[in-house]
């Protein structure tokens, strides 16, 4: 116990020393909380409660487009915001770029709860590969979609409002960078109290074997969808910070970005090891190293790259780092190891 | 209702010929989704970049001079080998494994495949010009290119072969024994692990002969290919595995479903209404069946 406050505590001082201690590489930072917290809720749906899906993408494009619509369209015109493309006629006081914000925050988290909510009942229904077409076509035609609705800026983009300057401070890195931390630790807990109750149990139980929770008397319908709610409403927030991040919005390949965080999301949960509260905190931490390093050095062979990262992790590595350690050192994970039984199990392998 | 379509009734003729043509195209792709996921148990996401490599290898041969239909010969045997190469690299190590690895594989596989496909031949959108000129119908007023009568005609031809070739060759029986039973197959002496790999290479064909054709009668681009997918395992869905008139007839369902959204919603919904219409198609197989307390496998 002592050990893992020891933990926490050290990594909640680097967390906040982080901007400050390194900062070029703010931008780096906030997109790798973002990226966790995604891992994160991927792993509630996919790792948990064995629902592979694609479609998380949705959730975090609706957050986006939500968060910047409602922090415009609090204040001025929606639709002739995005047609004069946004920020030269209009600008925000940064009292109301921080409160527009606030709200659009709020507004990014409940919705595509709710969304997740009542396509739930009629999408969950679906097992396995049905499951993952389906949601991989969810998150595909909300991108071709939103592409052509003309308030959200269609096909030529929406910008999201600059960040204002408060006197001659110029902070947008670091308010960025705090808002994603922030709910990168809101986002952790939340998960880690929830593992700890028997919800967590239950969704183990539909990943284990549906039919058999079902005959247990679980109604699993009903805790497929809060937990595909729970998630939404973390990749909504996630999504929402992410367009402010950024700063222009772009239907297919910003928001509801299938080709790139529609992927990542699921590799990051399945590189870590799929399943455990800190595997996708640590799959995505390596797996943005690693991105980062290539983006940078093969410039333009970076698809090539994440295409044979995605075969070779897939294939040979499908129950990640944290499945690794598990084998390796059992006795760490709480297991209790019979000396003789393993050794009997060494010479059958 | 002021939709063009509805006030001149000669372009519903139209979209239904367009459609139909262009099914049958799309049944191809679908028929060789259906034979590799009957026998393997796999879900290529990969399918629709096949088909853009196929098309890219006829327009190569257009851009030096070869007529571009010559391709629907060429292209099959070389993605053929494309397909055994793919088999024996990726596939054949997730074959019998949980299907949801072999869908991220294999779209690791598109992923690299589109991005390759963009290196080499670039962004733009290209088309390999038959100059097989149009025919005229109805006093001129649905016009119908000579190309897309040929397309649809060559997928016939093949379709019927593959299926004569199905029945009668002796890999062809062992592919069906293969995707009957595997291990019972074997246990007969069925070399199950060449079965695998010559089903996955004729896949890859008729994508390159399905190819070949797109790049005749439409357009391609290197990040075409997802939708291929998609319709392609919408009409598997829809028609069942190993039912073939099935194929065909939801393939050009789908063909003609699509000219009509191109008319009503505008060609900038298109792609997306394939999409909602795979989410609608799958929602409502999981309804009837939920009745049964059953549920899609």
């Amino acid at each position: 116990m002592n050990k893992n406050i020891i933990l926490y505590a050290a990594i909640l001082i680097f967390g906040i020393a982080a901007p400050f201690v390194f900062p070029a590489f703010k931008v780096q930072l906030s997109i790798l909380c973002i990226l966790i917290i995604l891992a994160i809720t991927w792993n509630v749906q996919g790792g948990e409660m064995g629902y592979n899906t694609f479609g998380n993408i949705l959730f975090y494009g609706l957050g986006m487009y939500l968060c910047a619509s409602v922090q415009v369209g609090m204040f001025f015109p929606l639709a002739e915001w995005t047609e004069g493309g946004g920020e030269k006629t209009f600008v925000h006081t940064p009292a109301q770029f921080f409160q527009g914000f606030a709200v659009g925050l709020a507004v990014a988290a409940i919705v595509p709860a709710i969304v997740a909510g009542l396509i739930g009942y009629s999408i969950l229904g679906l097992r396995g590969h049905y499951f993952a077409i389906c949601t991989l076509g969810l998150g595909v035609a909300a991108g071709e979609i939103s592409g052509g609705i003309e308030i959200i800026g269609a096909g030529q983009g929406f910008t999201t409002p600059p960040f204002p300057k408060v006197g001659s401070l110029e902070a947008r890195g670091e308010f960025f960078y705090f808002c994603s931390f922030a709910v990168l630790i809101f986002t952790f807990l939340a998960v880690k109290a929830i593992y700890s109750t028997r919800f967590k149990l239950v969704l183990n139980a539909i990943r284990d074997n549906e039919d058999k929770a079902e005959a247990m008397g679980i109604q699993t319908m009903k805790y497929k969808i809060i937990g595909w709610m729970i998630s939404a409403f973390f990749c909504g927030l996630a999504g929402g910070i992410m367009g402010g991040l950024v700063g222009y919005i772009d239907s297919t390949d910003v928001a509801f970005d299938g080709r790139e965080m529609g992927v990542f999301m699921v590799l990051m949960a399945i590189l870590g090891g799929k399943g455990t509260l800190w595997g996708p905190v640590i799959g995505a931490t390596v797996f943005h190293i690693f991105k980062e390093g290539f983006w940078t050095f093969f410039l333009g062979w970076q698809y090539v790259a994440l295409g044979v990262l995605i075969v070779v992790i897939v294939i040979y590595f499908p129950e990640g780092i944290m499945g690794w350690l598990r084998e390796k050192y059992p006795e760490r994970f709480g297991e209790v190891v019979d000396e003789a039984d393993r050794k009997a199990q060494v010479q059958l392998k | 209702m002021d939709f063009l379509i509805f006030q001149v009734p000669m372009l519903t003729v139209q979209a239904v010929l367009d459609g139909l043509l262009l099914g049958i195209l799309f049944a191809l792709i679908a028929y060789g989704m259906a034979l590799q996921w009957g026998v393997m148990n796999i879900i290529n996401i990969a399918q629709g970049d096949l088909v853009i490599l196929g098309g890219y290898i006829a327009y190569f041969m257009y851009l030096y001079g070869i007529h571009p239909a010559w391709g629907v010969i060429v292209s099959p045997i070389i993605m053929y080998f494309v397909g055994v190469i793919i088999y024996k690299l990726v596939i054949n190590k997730v074959v019998d494994r949980d299907l949801f690895i072999s869908i991220l594989a294999t779209f690791g596989i598109s992923i690299l495949f589109m991005q390759l496909m963009n290196f080499a031949f670039g962004a733009d959108v290209v088309l390999a010009n038959s100059g097989y000129g149009t025919t005229m119908l109805f006093d001129n007023s649905v016009t119908l290119p000579n190309s897309k009568i040929f397309s649809a005609f060559i997928s016939i031809v093949f379709a019927i072969g593959l299926v004569i070739y199905m029945k009668k060759s002796k890999l062809g029986r062992a592919i069906r024994a293969t995707a009957q039973n595997a291990r019972a197959a074997k246990i007969l002496g069925v070399d199950t692990e060449k079965v695998y790999a010559a089903t996955f290479g004729i896949n890859a064909a008729l994508c390159g002969v399905a190819g070949a054709l797109i790049s005749i009668t439409f357009t391609i681009h290197p990040y075409m290919g997802l939708p291929y997918t998609i319709r392609s395992f919408m009409i598997v869905i829809v028609a069942g595995l190993g039912n073939l008139p099935g194929v065909a007839i939801s393939g050009m369902g789908l063909g003609v479903f699509e000219e009509f959204a191109d008319y009503i919603l505008g060609t900038e919904f298109r792609i997306g209404s394939v999409f909602l219409l795979l989410v609608l198609i799958l929602v409502y197989r999981r309804f009837k069946l939920s009745k049964k307390r059953e549920y899609l496998k």
